[in-house]
């Protein structure tokens, strides 16, 4: 043994370490690859060795060799193995391979769960942290669910360092598995106020990345991180949290306002610039906010925007980037503010930083305006022929499309330039945006009907000079255009002056090398360019013209019918054929023209992209269902695929050649038979279209296309855009010149233009309001009728992030808990992996856990916290005379909430955002809102009353706020006496609503106290879940602590599958002193209709520093009939439904000397006893609720002089008169 | 967050890659290559900051790097990150180095690429930022060390003597040779936190 011990270290002494695999790589600079897989191969060697100190030198190395670009993921497990050494040293080692290698897809990952959850609650806080680490960059949501619940214990662990990692690990599992979410929110919102500022960035971070994405669900923390930010020193956490604000202040104006002190003083007081540049980032956001709809604060914004242009306009390059990224923001909703500044951006054009550039093309975009539209545009074409990356000039080109046709085109006056433009772009050589191109001209063709004429011209040019275009078609994306130009020349032949040359270029035989979709396009132009010449040929009376076309068509068309791509083959036979009919009925003398002219007859409207999916489906049609049964293949003969553009009316509609019948068909069909198979080149898997042109029949015939290789690039007879601008200069002069005339003349106005020039006859003085040249017909008709209104389509459903869109205002219920490990005995057993052999203590316990039970750590602050504020809510809801529903301090405990909870979430960031503020002084009152109707400044005063004017006389209001504050202030100074009794079953009599809970006190001693709470459980009709919290009150750990109850008939504790009904539970979680948790305990539960009481008792070692003793306490479980009752909202009109059935037994009861508010009165029941409010009326008021098994208990409140009568209805009379009886306990104790 | 971090030198030799989103080897040695291409070709008195890596990302992510002699720290973030506030990160994470390694050059980065993580790990973890105090980096970096040499380091005594014994072998210890200018000069910004 010793001797091998020996022998391995020896080996070790000649192992190559890190600097020796790094030394080496560079000493072998000529055959590296030769000498790295010689490594690779030694690492190989290593890693089948037992030695685990060898076995980290080797994965250490092949981390190194991953950067390298070596894919190492074949050493997955020996990664694993490293990872579960003991020794630190290794362990991360092995997790920084592993976060360098692994990720969703590795197989391997599902062996870690066991060995990163031993690693999180190892002792050594490095250990634990470097699991996090290395988690944080490959968890899955498998990893995610399983130990979710593992890194929120790790959450509250003693160390800042590993606090911190845990929150910020966090936001990973949320990703990962949604579903933790909402159970582990409040213990990240309680991170925000850790003592360590680490920690307290950390969640200031998650919460940020969350908020980012939904910022509405975070809008109540906006309190909080207002308080945050006037405390925090910290700049990173500054800046995520205005960065923040930055997001939340379009949603809610008020906040904006609040804002605005607080960040010109940081604005003033800080010297981080980074800070700086947020704070005013920020504060555009708020001034946009504010300022839509409210012209007084374009000041402020021109204010803004001259304090960017001093940024822009700085020497330090990041500056001047910064600057335009945030005039960028200002530009979307003030254009005009940002225009006068036009000089300065076009100078960043020049600017030798690609990245200021880039910035300045994008504020471009929304400085243009008719004026100076083709000004700008020039400028950009000079940058295109000036830039040298293809990628800057393909951003130029995107953003001359983007700049032009904005708004529907909305900026150009003169169409031929936009053309031109267009015809010069695609002299670009490279780019790949020549669809976007094609798009273009197919739009402006379509939706201008004036400029066609123009548009097919330049067409038919580029068509004939598509060699120029389609030098290299296999990387050139500019081939896109010729599709566009093809289908325009093709669609609007009638333009063209001399369609004879536009057929020829569109057949000759270079065509063929183009791609598939564009020859598809050609062939299906020629035929109509075809009928245009025909009808024209004919038209003169030259029907020997006419035949020669379709000569020249039959010679053509075999080229394409041969093309190796089927789209094309199918439309030229298909054309073939029909040519060839025609050819048939011209030799027999008929005049055909107008048949096939008829044929192509008919508009073709825009559609817009969306619009298929917006018709609505109508009713009692199934779209799933098979009209008729399914055919074996499915064939769509005569839908002609068009990419862009779809038909208005169904193609069938349209007139018809003569139809062509069976035998005919038939025939043609053997006649191309035995023409392929005379043709010894038809090969199924057709040869080269080159080669194929070549052999076809008539090679003598074939006119030979003359190849000017010289023709220079720019082609003779295309207009320059430049001479539009000029032409357009003089357009406008007359037009000018034509305003003054109609002035005298009125009725002379229209039609003075030469073709396609309309005027519009409205005028103005304005220089803006220039007539377009040619006019956009945008059909109304692009939607089709009842189109539905949704914005749904905007969002991707693959977003990840839309999974956190959750309420997070709601109440927890059962649901939403973090899944807890439970024992599997068979899994351990069966796999005997050697690193996972190793079970931890804590895993061997976990076979007792419960699977329901959930951790809960509070913090007395945070308690003491939200008690002010929902009284505070309380009060405000009370004020606002809206109270609809009263609404009980729901959040006193998460799980217990009634649904009335979320309204007062609202109404509680509703008073902080209306109420107070002096913004300086507003961290105080966050904890206290009371004094904030003392030292107010009128202009808040005005402010809130602006945004309640509607609700409230003035007056009025600041008197009863008066009132209110002063006995509020009482409030307060009783409110801290009662703290101490807080968890129990106590209710203070306090004006305002109080606070309330409704956990009761089970049991208590010297060591330990046990509150509890229980549930109905919604899922299940026969279980409630108790909610027990355990209270370390003594100074000594308390451990193995077992709960367990002596189980009734009729009610009985769920115990872990293979327990007797004797064993106890054990509580999952121990307690340091002066610490509380919460466990839960599911029982199911017969008959509900009779309170039940249970004994129970728990066990409990108590470990102080001079040994343990086993404790126990008695306590007896109240299961009350209330507790089986469960909140459920309805609606008057089902209430009123429920008791006209007749169904129900009435019961009554009569509560005297009830001196409450009736609102608090109301909140007691809804809260106590799980009702909702229906309807309330003056002061009387319905309710309604269900119990678990679905009896429904209607309640009618009504209230006199002192007295309150309840008249109660429910189906089960007996549940009924217990739950009168509770209901009157209830204010028995507390009145 | 952040989507990757990426140090490479003046001939676009990576130093230390950390991608925290998942990208296959070749293509991360793609994105390099991409990345060292755009940024090489900057002069040095441009902005820091930089657009349209098409590989890694979309319009919402920018790269923001800064040049040091002879390295490049470049690290691609999205919009939910103050543009400056990485910039100081950056600042804050080198001069970390510096003190880690006393007076930081290329060769440090090297040898001791698996220091580097460990260092770059408290700065930043999944992608976000952990901490930006350097006193309290530092203070986890030391301590880490130290818990590795407890348990004897990686390479224990005799290893390293075999090292040295190897390296007598070299025609040149990197240590030693003078290569100018390559320590990353550190300039004195005002620190960030």
């Amino acid at each position: 043994m010793a001797l091998k011990m020996v022998k391995g270290s020896i080996d070790r002494m000649f192992d190559k370490n890190l600097q020796d695999l790094v030394r080496g790589i560079r000493n072998h600079k000529e055959d590296e690859a030769k000498f790295i897989s010689a490594c690779i191969d030694e690492i190989k060697h290593e890693l089948k060795q037992d030695n685990i100190a060898v076995k980290a030198n080797a994965v250490c190395k092949l981390t190194y060799l991953q950067m390298l670009g070596y894919d190492v993921s074949w050493a997955a497990f020996n990664i694993i193995e490293v990872m579960s050494s003991s020794k630190f040293t290794f362990k991360r080692i092995g997790y920084l391979a592993a976060s360098q290698c692994f990720h969703e897809g590795t197989d391997v990952i599902m062996l870690t769960t066991n060995q990163i959850r031993k690693d999180l609650s190892s002792p050594n806080q490095y250990d634990t942290g470097v699991a996090l680490t290395g988690l944080s960059c490959f968890v899955t949501p498998d990893l995610a669910r399983d130990l979710a619940n593992d890194i929120m214990t790790l959450m509250s662990h003693t160390k800042p360092y590993i606090r911190k990692k845990a929150v910020l690990i966090m936001y990973k599992v949320f990703l990962k598995y949604p579903e933790s979410l909402r159970p582990a929110f409040p213990r990240l919102k309680e991170k925000l106020e850790d003592p360590d500022p680490g920690v307290q960035s950390a969640a200031v971070n998650v919460i940020c990345e969350l908020a980012r994405r939904n910022p509405k669900n975070y809008l109540s923390l906006a309190p909080l991180f207002f308080k945050l930010m006037t405390s925090s020193t910290n700049n990173w956490v500054l800046i995520k949290i205005i960065k923040l604000f930055g997001a939340l202040t379009p949603l809610e104006p008020r906040l904006g306002k609040k804002l605005i002190e607080p960040l010109t003083n940081l604005i003033h007081s800080t010297s981080a610039m980074s800070l700086l540049y947020e704070c005013v980032n920020t504060v555009i956001a708020v001034l946009i906010s504010l300022s839509s709809g409210m012209p007084n604060h374009s000041a402020s914004i021109q204010l803004c925007v001259q304090k960017l242009r001093i940024l822009i306009e700085d020497s330090d390059q990041n500056l001047k980037y910064l600057g335009l990224l945030a005039m960028s923001k200002i530009l979307k909703t003030h254009p005009k503010s940002v225009q006068s500044h036009k000089d300065l951006i076009l100078q960043c054009l020049d600017d030798k930083d690609e990245s200021i550039r880039l910035r300045a093309l994008d504020l471009l975009y929304g400085m243009v305006s008719k004026k100076n539209l083709m000004e700008i545009v020039k400028k950009l074409m000079i940058h295109v022929d000036k830039a040298e990356g293809t990628t800057y000039r393909d951003e130029l080109l995107t953003k001359i499309i983007d700049i032009c046709s904005q708004s529907n085109y909305q900026y150009i006056t003169n169409f031929e330039w936009y053309i031109s433009i267009l015809v010069e772009l695609t002299r670009l050589e490279g780019t790949r945006h020549g669809h976007l191109i094609a798009s273009q001209m197919l739009d402006v063709a379509i939706r201008v009907k004036a400029i066609r004429s123009f548009a097919v011209s330049q067409m038919a040019m580029l068509l004939d000079n598509a060699h120029l275009l389609a030098g290299n078609t296999q990387r050139n994306g500019i081939c896109e255009v010729l599709y566009a130009a093809a289908w325009i020349c093709g669609e609007f032949s009638e333009h063209l002056e001399e369609p004879m040359q536009t057929l020829e270029a569109v057949l000759r035989p270079k065509v063929t090398t183009l791609p598939g979709h564009i020859q598809a396009v050609y062939v299906q132009n020629a035929v109509k360019l075809f009928a245009t010449v025909l009808a024209r040929q004919e038209g003169a009376g030259d029907r020997q013209a006419a035949q020669e076309t379709t000569e020249l068509l039959i010679e053509k068309l075999p080229q394409f019918v041969q093309s190796s791509d089927l789209e094309v083959q199918e439309r030229a036979s298909c054309i073939l054929q029909l040519i060839k009919y025609i050819q048939k009925l011209q030799a027999k003398e008929v005049s055909v023209s107008e048949e096939v002219s008829a044929l192509f007859s008919g508009e073709l409207n825009p559609v817009a992209p969306k619009a298929q999916k917006k018709v609505p489906i109508p009713d009692g049609l199934d779209l799933d269902s098979w009209i008729n049964k399914p055919l074996r293949e499915t064939e769509s003969e005569d839908e002609k695929p068009r990419a862009i553009f779809h038909e208005e009316e169904p193609q069938h509609s349209r007139p018809r050649l003569p139809e062509i019948d069976e035998k005919e068909l038939a025939k043609r069909r053997e006649v191309r038979k035995q023409e392929q198979a005379s043709n010894p080149f038809y090969i199924k898997s057709s040869p080269s279209p080159q080669k194929c042109y070549q052999e076809t029949a008539n090679v003598d015939h074939i006119p030979v296309v003359q190849i000017d290789l010289t023709v220079p690039l720019k082609v003779p007879g295309m207009p320059m855009s430049d001479q539009y601008v000029k032409l357009e200069e003089d357009r406008r002069q007359k037009q000018k010149q034509d305003k003054k005339k109609d002035k005298k003349k009125k009725k002379e106005k229209e039609k003075k233009r030469g073709k396609g020039r309309r005027l519009d006859s409205a005028h103005t003085e304005s220089e803006e309001d220039i007539a377009p040249a040619q006019s956009v017909d945008i059909m109304t008709e692009e939607m089709p009728e009842n189109a539905l209104p949704s914005d749904e389509d905007d969002k991707d459903p693959n977003d990840p992030y839309r999974a956190l869109d959750i309420d997070l205002d709601k109440p927890l219920v059962d649901s939403d808990k973090l899944p807890v490990r439970t024992h599997r005995p068979t899994e351990g057993l069966k796999s005997p992996d050697p690193m996972m052999g190793v079970e931890e203590q804590g895993e061997k316990k976990s076979s007792k856990k419960i699977k329901k039970d959930k951790e809960r750590k509070k913090s007395k602050e945070e308690k003491k916290k939200k008690k002010h504020r929902k009284s505070a809510s309380g009060k405000e809801v009370e004020e606002e005379g809206q109270v609809e529903k009263p609404a009980p301090p729901a959040a006193e405990s998460e799980s217990t909430a009634p649904p009335a909870a979320p309204p007062t979430e609202d109404s509680d960031l509703d008073f902080w955002l209306s109420s107070a503020s002096v913004p300086s002084q507003s961290q105080p009152e966050l904890v206290d809102p009371a004094p904030s109707s003392e030292p107010e400044e009128p202009k808040d005063e005005e402010e809130r009353e602006e945004s309640k004017s509607s609700k409230h006389k003035k007056k009025k209001h600041r008197k009863e706020k008066e009132e209110k504050s002063k006995k509020k202030k009482k409030q307060h100074q009783d409110e801290g006496a009662a703290e101490s009794v807080q968890n129990g079953t106590l209710e203070e009599e306090e004006e305002p609503l109080p606070p309330m809970s409704n956990y009761s006190l089970l049991a208590e001693n010297s060591d330990i106290k046990m509150v509890c709470d229980i549930q109905g459980n919604l899922q299940d009709g026969s279980q409630v879940v108790v909610s027990v919290i355990f209270e370390n009150k003594g100074s000594s750990f308390l451990k193995s602590m077992e709960f367990n109850v002596m189980d009734s008939l009729n009610t009985k504790l769920v115990r872990p599958e293979g327990a007797s009904v004797h064993d106890g539970i054990a509580v999952p979680f121990q307690l340091p002193p002066g610490v509380s948790n919460e466990a839960r305990f599911v029982f199911t539960v017969q008959s509900i209709i009779m309170p039940q009481k249970l004994k129970g008792t728990l066990t409990f070692i108590v470990k102080t520093e001079d040994g343990s003793s086993h404790e126990k306490l008695d306590f007896k479980l109240l299961f009350t009939c209330t507790s089986y009752l469960i909140t459920t909202p309805c609606y008057s009109d089902a209430f009123a439904k429920l008791l006209e059935s007749g169904e129900l037994k009435m019961n009554c009861l009569k509560l005297e000397g009830i001196t409450m508010p009736f609102h608090h009165l109301l909140a007691k029941i809804c809260f106590h006893h799980h009702f909702s409010v229906v309807e309330r009326i003056d002061s009387c008021s319905s309710m309604y609720s269900r119990s678990i098994q679905g009896h429904h208990v209607c309640l009618l409140v009504k209230t006199g002089d002192k007295s309150v009568s309840i008249d109660a209805k429910c189906d089960e009379p007996t549940l009924l008169s217990n739950v009168l009886d509770e209901i009157k306990l209830t204010f028995a104790v507390t009145c | 967050m952040i989507k990757s971090i990426l140090i490479f030198n003046n001939h676009g030799k990576p130093r230390l890659i950390r991608f925290y989103q998942f990208f296959p080897e070749d293509m991360q040695q793609q994105i390099i290559r991409e990345t060292f291409h755009l940024v090489s070709k900057r002069d040095d008195n441009v902005c820091n900051f930089l657009e349209g890596g098409s590989l890694i990302g979309g319009s919402d992510y920018k790269l923001i790097y800064r040049h040091y002699a002879t390295l490049y720290f470049v690290f691609c973030v999205d919009s939910c990150e103050s543009e400056l506030g990485i910039l100081d990160l950056i600042q804050v994470f080198v001069e970390t180095l510096d003190k880690c390694f006393e007076n930081v050059c290329e060769l440090d980065l090297i040898f001791h690429v698996d220091k580097v993580h460990y260092i770059l790990q408290q700065v930043v973890m999944g992608g976000m930022v952990l901490e930006t105090n350097m006193n309290e980096i530092v203070a986890q970096v030391e301590n880490q060390n130290r818990l590795e040499k407890s348990e004897g380091g990686l390479s224990a005594a005799p290893a390293r003597a075999v090292s040295a014994v190897k390296n007598m072998n070299l025609p040149e210890i990197p240590r030693n040779i003078n290569i100018g200018d390559i320590n990353i000069k550190v300039p004195n910004l005002s620190p960030f936190v």
